[in-house]
């Protein structure tokens, strides 16, 4: 069973990281990975960075832009990567834009990712009708579990469409907008994850965008299996570096 | 074979939406009911009375006697320079204001390079009293302050992009970042037959005109709606889509688009996408778009700030990919020489991005009794300062 599923049956609100590989050195990334699950992390997003990340906020951005300048590419990453799964058990996702996967080639990415362990991708300009039509195939040919987003604008039919093509769980941005662009949650946020918890979808939903500290964490959990946090961490390791991330996390759990 | 869009937002292999799912709800509105809207006929009369009273259309097809001695053969210049602001941009813009209107719109946002695309929102937005807010990259804004202060005499509100490398590609990436975080009242206004499906094929159909006036024209004048040969200048690729669109499936008319070879193709000062890009996604398009190995955008160089676009509309990508079109790279010099050389010919002072259209009768060779029909897409106003420094005037 892919970890991801297995991690989803755990009787418990899960706690989901972004971290951008190759930031703030080249050379974190791996220490990034393993100080998260000593730490108590359930689950990783490893940011593959993109020079025009649409649906990111300044936060990733300015990540993005630094791990590039610091040499990160796909090659690099899975050379990184290569022997993570002798030291750390936890779901690793891949969360990137499809345009360098598009490049590396979306079978040899996808055996990369088989190879070294990945778990599954978030791709959020790829959009759910191409991955069904063209790529689906491949991702369950190499064991991937592919994730799509749905936000308060997304109409019951799409989210329904879109939990009948996923089979891990459905990422629910928390409102309209970009990554780290809002802080807090407010009756519009409550009202559409109570809608959302009451449609009863097959697959669970992780929430993202929007949450912090400690306090949007349990907001956000209330209604979903988990909640991920993306530029606070970010913001944290840029700010105090990677050996400080267990503090982080604990400020969250 | 046709070389207009599918039903599903393609142009062969080139198109599609491949947006975050943020921006699904605004494309997905948009997307249903743009061909319905435009083909109201309310829409379509306020459509072209806008353009006939306030933008000055049709402009005239004007035969370039002098051009067509130096050059042996009959050269008609479609004068889109003699809009309202000075270019094509317009058209595309008093169609998607109306759009915008009818979306039941209040906000409607931007991307400009040179400041050419902001400059033609900023002037709907004025005449319909909408607010009005243009990204434009940091160092677009320091290089190109005319067009700047215009737009704030306009009364637009211009926000740098500071993302990236802080240019046209950035400006439109914050452009789209905007409407991912107001997708209800905002209409973003993309500036060429770029980005997601229904976009390139909405302006392709709002600069349709310039072809719809062409073929006309050119009967009256010729006895024939057809030239032999088209050409215009591809950046993204707006005035081109115009200039070609009612010609697309007729093979009978030959088609060139012209891009900007900047310092030479392979002197890694370029903007011919065709030629130096490989198939990807760009601003929610598959198309050839100038990267990395890797996958990373690169950024162009071109002396003409409206050509450097590290891609190219699917459209365009499509006419390449099938030869539809022949693709021909002009550099920053040969088309600064036939800017010029149109200026003491024809007492007409073209856009650098016009001059580089301009500069492929010194590239090609042409019959005498060959119809050629070149959009003289903008005036070269906006470039004094680029034409005093090139030629020390």
């Amino acid at each position: 069973m892919n970890r991801i599923n297995k991690k989803l049956q755990e009787e418990k609100k899960l706690l989901s990281i972004y971290f951008t590989a190759g930031y703030p050195n080249i050379d974190d990334t791996v220490s990034t990975i393993k100080n998260l699950e000593e730490s108590g992390v359930d689950m990783i997003e490893i940011g593959l960075p993109f020079s025009d990340p649409l649906a990111d906020g300044p936060t990733i951005q300015a990540s993005s832009t630094k791990a590039l300048q610091n040499g990160m590419t796909s090659e690099l990453l899975f050379e990184q990567l290569k022997d993570i799964r002798s030291s750390v058990s936890i779901p690793l996702i891949i969360m990137g834009y499809f345009n360098p996967m598009l490049q590396f080639g979306v079978e040899a990415f996808c055996k990369k990712c088989q190879e070294v362990g990945i778990d599954g991708l978030i791709i959020p300009d790829l959009p759910v009708d191409v991955y069904n039509d063209d790529y689906r195939a491949i991702f369950e040919k190499h064991g991937l579990i592919n994730v799509f987003l749905i936000t308060p604008q997304t109409s019951d039919e799409r989210i329904n469409y879109i939990d009948s093509v996923s089979n891990g769980f459905i990422y629910m941005v928390s409102s309209a907008s970009t990554t780290g662009a809002k802080a807090g949650f407010g009756d519009a946020q409550t009202s559409y994850f109570e809608r959302i918890a009451n449609m009863k979808l097959k697959n669970p939903q992780i929430v993202g965008f929007g949450i912090s500290n400690n306090d949007t964490f349990t907001q956000a959990t209330k209604y979903a299996k988990g909640a991920i946090i993306g530029s606070a961490f970010v913001k944290h390791v840029t700010e105090h570096g990677v050996n400080s991330i267990h503090k982080f996390v604990d400020s969250i759990l | 074979m046709s070389y207009n869009i599918s039903e599903k937002g393609y142009y062969g292999e080139f198109g599609g939406a491949y947006i975050p799912e943020m921006l699904y709800p605004n494309v997905e509105e948009l997307r249903q009911n743009y061909l319905k809207i435009m083909a109201e006929p309310s829409f379509q009369e306020e459509f072209h009375a806008l353009l006939k009273d306030y933008v000055g259309r049709p402009t005239p097809l004007y035969f370039a006697k002098r051009l067509s001695e130096k050059y042996n053969t009959k050269i008609y210049l479609k004068r889109e320079d003699l809009n309202h602001t000075g270019a094509h941009k317009i058209n595309n813009t008093i169609g998607q204001i109306l759009m915008a209107k009818r979306l039941g719109k209040n906000r409607i946002i931007a991307e400009t390079g040179a400041g050419q695309h902001g400059v033609a929102t900023a002037t709907v937005c004025a005449l319909m009293g909408i607010e009005c807010i243009v990204y434009m990259g940091e160092i677009d804004i320091a290089r190109q302050a005319p067009n700047v202060a215009r737009m704030k005499m306009l009364g637009a509100t211009v926000i740098p992009a500071l993302s990236g490398s802080r240019t046209l590609k950035d400006a439109t990436n914050e452009a789209i970042r905007d409407w991912i975080n107001n997708p209800v009242d905002t209409h973003y206004i993309i500036g060429s037959v770029v980005g997601p499906h229904p976009y390139p094929d909405m302006v392709a159909k709002f600069q349709a005109v310039v072809s719809e006036e062409i073929k006309s024209q050119l009967l009256e004048k010729e006895g024939t709606e057809n030239p032999d040969y088209l050409i215009a200048c591809v950046g993204g690729g707006s005035n081109a889509a115009g200039t070609y669109y009612h010609y697309l499936d007729n093979e009978d008319v030959n088609i060139i688009a012209v891009e900007a070879a900047g310092l030479g193709v392979d002197s890694g000062e370029s903007a011919a996408t065709s030629v130096l890009g490989k198939e990807g996604i760009i601003h929610g398009s598959k198309t050839l778009l100038m990267q990395t190995n890797d996958g990373q955008i690169t950024e162009p160089y071109s002396i003409s700030a409206g050509l450097d676009y590290p891609g190219v509309g699917p459209m365009h990508a499509n006419l390449y990919k099938t030869g539809r079109a022949e693709f021909i790279a002009i550099t920053d010099k040969d088309a600064m020489t036939s800017g010029l050389e149109l200026c003491k010919l024809e007492g007409i002072i073209p856009a650098i991005e016009s001059s580089h259209a301009l500069a492929v009768f010194e590239h090609k060779t042409f019959q005498p009794d060959d119809i050629v029909v070149l959009n003289l897409s903008g005036r070269g106003d906006k470039d004094l300062q680029n034409y005093i420094d090139y030629f020390k005037l």
